[in-house]
């Protein structure tokens, strides 16, 4: 394995440091973008998308809805309107199709501060800390629900860190930056991807809103692999690659099937060798 | 391995994940405690300043319909509305107003309602007049300039409902013997909280305000028929002609008693 600070200069060397962090960066354009499209409207008059990502109208025409939180109004008692219907179903079947998480990788801010805590978890070699089940999302989400339906309520918007960073930067801060730092620092010190790859029921239902999606990641090339081991350190959910890289003796495809997988494409980047690509989750052997 | 030892290993995985998912079980429903506890104190009613948007279901259904989107507040034109940052006692990122920093104007066109997409603020609600957002009351009799006996008469004429919401009535003003109080008056048939009038009051600190319905309203028995509205009602007096009994005076030429002198 190579030293922590070395991760991908094998891959730089080889391809470049722009074409080593290519989906990194086209990554954080579409996140940055996307909070753009909100904000343009309060800074500019220019009206793109109006809202939050809790629930908006893109050109003050389609309505676009968070699932999560409809389904904890629903439990709660609340049945949705036309408009929220068809903003689930477009949100969601997007998803359905390029995959859950990647509303976590691609959309979420505070995949921002989670991956910067990861990068300098790295850099300072901080080992692994806190351990949790990777299933304890799961738990909370389930949780969440039972919430939902005893208190009558949307519980989780008490707490979420994305629409409460959101709504911070688009409506008024108030106190609400102190849980993403609050996050920050729990991944960096406490537990290694302790927030995304552990706890957050918002992305571990996108997880299970994606169990079939087509868009996935590939080890193709995965007899190139020379076991350099870095695609495992900058992996947000690192328990997903091994199957598909490592399944060829035991007769498993090379897709990464797990729906945990976010579909960052960092695994694509860090590859010296091209193992990774994106694919489809067909022609699996 | 001996199938002992495979027993033995299977049975140790076994504990292991048992007692793991048992951990994590534990800390969810720890955690989950709080936020239970948490979110029933968020469901129950609204610190009396803060009123929420016209239209607006009752406290505990709106906190399941509000998906804290915000797109009232991107539609109010008068930027009355504003979202709950996490430390304050209104439940986080839903929308209210502070009626004594910027009241709502009432518009006709009711843009809050249109905007809300998920129904928290009812789209069946087509007159604003209609809106019950709180319920304005003279809370400092003792500072309010009218019960004073002066004629500030602010509240009264800034009402949207003038002389229906708040009207002034006449009484006597027993500490000078000889002038009139114009007492506003609330009616909550008609005021829609809007707020206008704690907006407006000219003291340093408003002597009428607007607060949350449960807090301003009592409720009379089941039982209780006023009188005069029966009467009304029915056209005529609901009981009888009152019998005109005989007067029966002390009978003095008694022999029993002695004649009655003052």
């Amino acid at each position: 394995m190579t030293d922590s600070k070395e991760i991908g200069a094998l891959a730089i060397s080889r391809k470049g440091w722009l074409r080593s962090h290519q989906w990194l960066l086209l990554r954080r354009t579409v996140q940055v973008v996307i909070l753009l499209l909100f904000l343009a409207g309060p800074l500019t008059g220019v009206w793109l998308l109006k809202g939050s990502l809790a629930g908006s109208r893109f050109l003050d025409l389609v309505p676009l809805h968070d699932p999560y939180i409809q389904l904890q109004g629903l439990v709660g008692g609340h049945v949705p309107t036309t408009t929220v219907l068809i903003g689930v179903l477009l949100v969601g079947g997007f998803y359905l199709l390029v995959g859950g998480r990647v509303y976590c990788s691609w959309v979420c801010p505070v995949n921002m501060i989670t991956d910067a805590a990861a990068w300098l978890r790295r850099r300072l070699a901080i080992e692994e800390g806190m351990r949790l089940a990777r299933s304890t999302r799961y738990w909370l989400m389930g949780m969440v629900l039972l919430l939902s339906a005893l208190l009558g309520m949307i519980v989780w918007e008490l707490l979420n860190p994305i629409t409460m960073l959101y709504r911070g930067l688009l409506f008024g801060m108030g106190m609400a930056w102190l849980i993403p730092v609050a996050i920050f620092f729990f991944d960096l010190l406490v537990a290694k991807h302790g927030w995304c790859g552990h706890l957050c029921p918002v992305g571990s239902f996108y997880s299970l809103l994606a169990l079939g999606s087509p868009l996935r990641v590939r080890a193709n090339g995965r007899q190139e692999c020379i076991k350099c081991q870095d695609c495992y350190a900058v992996c947000p959910e690192p328990q997903v690659i091994s199957p598909a890289l490592n399944g060829a003796e035991q007769g498993r495809g090379p897709v990464i099937l797990s729906a945990n997988c976010t579909n960052c494409g960092r695994c694509i980047d860090i590859c010296a060798e091209g193992v990774f690509s994106f694919g489809s989750r067909f022609h699996n052997q | 391995m001996s199938d002992a030892e495979v027993k033995d290993q299977a049975h140790a995985s076994r504990r292991r994940f048992l007692l793991g998912s048992a951990k994590t079980a534990c800390g969810v429903a720890l955690f989950g405690l709080g936020l239970g506890f948490y979110g029933a104190r968020q469901s129950e009613a609204m610190p009396y300043y803060a009123m929420r948007p016209p239209g607006a279901l009752d406290e505990k259904r709106f906190l399941a319909a509000c998906i804290r989107c915000g797109q009232c507040v991107r539609a109010c034109p008068y930027s009355t509305l504003r979202l709950a940052a996490p430390e304050e006692k209104v439940a986080t990122g839903t929308p209210y107003f502070i009626a004594r920093q910027i009241p709502c104007e009432l518009c006709e066109n009711r843009p809050c309602i249109t905007a809300c997409p998920s129904g928290a603020l009812d789209p069946t609600l087509t007159d604003i007049y209609q809106a019950r957002m709180g319920l304005a009351v003279v809370m400092d009799q003792e500072s309010c300039l009218n019960f004073l006996g002066l004629r500030c008469d602010v509240c009264y004429r800034s009402c949207p409902l003038l002389d229906k919401a708040i009207s002034l009535d006449a009484q006597h003003n027993r500490r000078s013997g000889k002038h009139t109080l114009f007492i506003p008056t609330v009616h909550s048939k008609h005021c829609t909280g809007c707020g206008k009038c704690e907006k407006s009051c000219v003291l340093e600190k408003a002597a009428i305000k607007v607060v949350p319905l449960v807090l301003a309203k009592g409720e009379l028995g089941k039982h209780y028929r006023l009188g005069w509205e029966e009467k009304s009602k029915a056209g005529r007096s609901l009981i009888p002609e009152q019998l005109d009994l005989p007067d029966r005076l002390p009978e003095f030429d008694s022999p029993l008693q002695p004649e009655w002198k003052p």
